[in-house]
């Protein structure tokens, strides 16, 4: 579904992606995961068109998307800190996607049920606070039923709760044949879910395995400690 | 008894010696040519409407007076000059003058008037004359409710619309004058009235006036001339009541004042005129209740005047208030009206507490370059001007109305 | 496109600062038009306020709204959308609500107080005005990614714009003051929205003074149709190249 490859990017001095090539297929659930500063979040914005990169090409569904945005219709994006304008309430928000997206498919609006954003329609995003914020991100993530999910640190502002109903919605969307992607420092919100792994680090690919294939190579069950073990062995 | 003799006497003399005598297709004489070699002095020459060829009218005969009847036109078939008077106290009323001949030498006229007295020319309409109404060595004559239009568009090819020269006691009144050289032209003229004229658009000047001392102009109107009105070289003039307006361009001015000494302005309303007053070399000026209105400058002093003094005038509205190119000031200014006075009135006697300086010092930079203009009102400019009214460098020390009105000052 | 248009405005306009900003240009035009007992010194304080304050606000509001807007924009950049929409419609969206502000601010009392041709001139300059120094914003927040550094050079653009140029060209001027300057001095005009504005009000405002000699230069160039079409020209340029090169950059920009 979405191809990168050999793409490369240079902040300054700080070379972001390195030379980077992988593939993501529908129906899994990816993690990307490394350390700070690995290039996780630059990678996403490469594919969602915002960092463009200095050489090597991204291709979703085999098209190329420089210059290209219709593609991004089939994505949802759920950025690390959603931030909108302080003076448009939910309701506005939610509507200006709608008008934007201008899509004629039934939209998902599970999410809003589920965290109840209905009732918050009249408040000023402003005044919102960063947990809410979230949920409205992730809301509007869902909402378009995209066949691609992209999500950057999503369950980091999220209660408990919120946190649980929102893993389910990814499994369901999963199941359902689309794509996910995610980036997470919280390995164990991620145990259940993925069923890939790319690590990276220092804007380089480590590996790109599916989840058995590092239960086997790392001998742990739980994700925290094979990765864990991986990032060791890296900083060795 | 005696004044039912003088009554009689009258009537019989006037009987006698004045018969009038008829011009017109219809009547025995055909042209009025014929009619004034018929006429003896004093008689009337009625003319009915039609267009005379006529070349040049010589009139030498005193005492005549022709008069057209429903504006009888006299064409100069733009060569000849339309009528000549070279006798006195004669009158030419109601007639329309068209096309006189073009010449710089000879000054070509619609009315020309030699060596003569106490003539009247009135009610006439002028079109297309090169020199309107020509007075040369006269005295006495009256030009009034005249209307003379010509329509050159070279200075060099167009006269002057009422042309005086070396005379004395003149009156010109109610006139209108536009598309000349000069509207009115006055050198070597004295004890002389201009009233309620009004001249617009010559090439030149509105009213030049030269030499020429002890006149006066009341009235009149000053609108749009190439240069203004200019008065040069003559003294003791009084001006009341005038209008000067929107005489525009570089050496335009409503009013040039040169080398004039002891003139008085009084009740004069300038307005729209890039200088209203431009002073050269003139000396005891008294002007008093002027308004000076939305002028590029209201003044401009050259240095070479002296003992002009301004009193109770009202500046509203001009870009410049006063403009000088130097720092010797021998000028007063008192009890003045300035729109631009920031000063206060603490014991209410209507009159400001400090000092008002007319000249800014953009203005002087301006006359020094003059391009500087087209920063004018910018942020920069207005910072050192208002730097200038803290710590005065630039402008003369001694320019100031030290007793400035609050409100207008009339 | 026009659907972000609507947001931005939307969003704009009930903006505290752009409140303040026209609440601040209805009481000072009122008041300069209500204590002056002569309209055109009104005119005169009002010109001040418009090259002065206008680009002032515009620049810095427009900088400052767009730094702000950053994750705002990223999300718009998240949605299928073209950039280059986003960034026009964000411009658009920005310039017409400063546009409107100084309209309801400054129009309104001109039209109420000189409803002529130097009113209209002074709105039309204004507006332009307006729409000039937000494009000139666009070109500074898309160069640079700092927004103290983005806020800075906008404070120093107006800077350059409203003070130092005028003195640069006081300068060249008075260095230059034996050569016949009328022709440069036009063409240096063009170099400087605000003094092009400036200048335009100026032949309406200080006409008697403008037909002098180097006045009568400028006149007949500023003053006949074909000088006015060449202003507005310049200033459409004014609008148009910030706007094209900012958009050309955000079109490769890295958010």
């Amino acid at each position: 579904m979405i191809t990168v490859e050999n793409i490369s990017k240079q902040f300054g001095k700080l070379k972001a992606l390195d030379n980077i090539s992988t593939f993501c297929d529908k129906s899994e659930c990816i993690a990307l995961i490394g350390p700070n500063g690995c290039g996780k979040t630059t990678l996403i914005k490469a594919i969602l068109g915002m960092v463009i990169p200095d050489s090597g090409s991204i291709k979703f569904q085999g098209t190329d998307i420089a210059n290209n945005w219709q593609y991004r219709e089939m994505i949802g994006y759920m950025p690390q800190i959603g931030r909108y304008p302080d003076n448009m309430t939910i309701g506005q928000v939610l509507g200006m996607m709608k008008d934007i997206r201008n899509s004629s498919d039934a939209l998902d609006e599970d999410l809003i049920k589920a965290f109840s954003i209905q009732n918050l329609m009249n408040k000023r995003m402003g005044t919102l606070s960063g947990g809410t914020i979230q949920k409205v991100s992730a809301a509007l993530a869902f909402l378009f039923n995209p066949s691609v999910l992209i999500l950057d640190e999503p369950t980091a502002g999220l209660d408990p709760v919120a946190s649980e109903l929102f893993k389910e919605k990814i499994i369901a969307e999963k199941d359902k044949g689309k794509l996910v992607l995610i980036t997470s420092h919280i390995l164990s919100d991620l145990d259940d879910l993925v069923t890939r792994i790319i690590y990276m680090q220092e804007g380089k690919l480590i590996f790109h395995k599916s989840i058995e294939e590092l239960r086997l190579d790392t001998g742990e069950e739980k994700l925290v400690k094979s990765i864990a073990q991986v990032m060791i062995s890296n900083y060795e | 008894m005696k004044y039912t003799l003088l009554i009689i006497f009258f009537f019989f003399y006037a009987g006698l010696s004045a018969s009038t005598i008829r011009v017109g297709a219809k009547r025995a004489h055909k042209s009025i040519r014929s009619a004034i070699e018929k006429a003896v002095d004093g008689d009337t020459i009625l003319v009915d409407a039609g267009h005379y060829k006529e070349k040049n009218i010589v009139i030498n005969k005193h005492g005549l007076v022709l008069k057209g009847i429903d504006h009888p036109v006299l064409d100069g078939e733009k060569k000849y000059e339309i009528i000549t008077i070279k006798a006195n106290r004669v009158v030419i009323d109601g007639f329309k003058l068209i096309n006189s001949g073009v010449s710089s030498l000879e000054d070509l006229s619609g009315i020309k008037i030699y060596d003569s007295r106490s003539v009247n020319i009135r009610n006439n309409i002028l079109e297309n004359t090169f020199f309107g109404i020509y007075l040369s060595n006269t005295i006495h004559i009256t030009v009034e409710n005249n209307r003379l239009t010509a329509s050159s568009v070279e200075e060099q090819q167009s006269g002057n619309g009422i042309h005086c020269w070396k005379s004395d006691s003149l009156k010109v009144i109610g006139n209108v004058i536009s598309g000349h050289r000069d509207g009115i032209y006055f050198e070597f003229v004295k004890n002389s009235v201009i009233w309620r004229n009004i001249s617009k658009a010559n090439l030149r000047y509105g009213l030049h006036f030269m030499f020429s001392n002890d006149d006066m102009y009341v009235n009149n109107v000053f609108r749009n001339n190439g240069s203004g009105v200019s008065v040069m070289y003559s003294n003791r003039i009084k001006m009341f009541s005038n209008y000067f307006e929107e005489n525009w361009g570089d050496a335009a001015h409503g009013i040039l004042l040169k080398e004039i000494s002891d003139g008085f302005m009084e009740g004069n309303y300038f307005m729209k005129n890039t200088s209203a007053v431009y002073m050269e070399g003139a000396n005891r000026i008294y002007m008093k209740r002027n308004v000076f209105e939305n002028n590029g400058w209201a003044l401009k002093i050259q240095a070479s005047c002296s003992d002009v003094v301004l009193e109770m005038n009202n500046f509203i509205g001009n870009t410049f208030d006063v403009g000088t190119n130097g720092s010797l000031v021998l000028n007063y200014f008192k009890n003045n009206y300035w729109d631009k006075y920031e000063g206060y009135d603490l014991n209410k006697d209507k009159v400001g507490d400090i000092p008002y300086r007319p000249v800014s010092m953009y203005s002087m930079i301006v006359e020094k370059y003059p391009p500087a203009m087209i920063l004018f009102r910018s942020f920069i400019t207005t910072l050192l001007d208002k730097t200038e009214k803290i710590l005065p460098s630039l402008t003369p020390e001694n320019l100031k109305d030290s007793a400035p009105m609050m409100n207008k000052a009339f | 496109m026009n659907k972000i248009i609507k947001y931005v405005i939307t969003d704009i306009l009930r903006n505290r600062i752009v409140l303040v900003y026209t609440i601040f240009l209805l009481a000072a035009s009122f008041s300069v038009f209500s204590l002056e007992d002569n309209s055109s010194k009104g005119l005169l304080s009002l010109l001040n306020i418009i090259l002065i304050v206008v680009p002032l606000v515009s620049i810095i509001f427009s900088t400052i709204y767009m730094y702000n807007s950053a994750e705002f924009i990223e999300l718009l950049l998240s949605q299928p959308l073209k950039r280059r929409s986003i960034w026009l419609s964000l411009f658009a969206g920005l310039a017409s609500s400063l546009s409107i502000a100084f309209f309801i601010g400054a129009g309104i009392p001109v039209l109420i107080y000189q409803a002529n041709m130097i009113g209209f001139t002074m709105i039309m300059t204004g507006i332009i005005l307006s729409v000039i120094f937000a494009a000139i914003a666009f070109l500074a927040t898309v160069k640079t990614r700092d927004k103290a550094k983005g806020i800075g050079a906008s404070i120093m653009l107006w800077l350059y714009f409203s003070l130092l140029f005028d003195g640069l060209v006081l300068f060249i001027l008075f260095q230059f003051a034996d050569y016949p300057m009328e022709k440069a001095m036009i063409g240096l005009s063009a170099l400087n929205p605000i003094d092009l504005s400036r200048i335009l009000i100026l032949l309406q405002l200080d006409v008697s003074a403008m037909m002098g000699y180097t006045g009568a230069v400028f006149k007949e160039f500023f003053g006949a149709t074909n000088g006015l079409i060449f202003s507005f020209l310049i200033l459409l340029f004014w609008i148009v190249i910030p706007v094209w090169y900012s958009t050309r950059k955000f079109n490769t920009k890295d958010l």
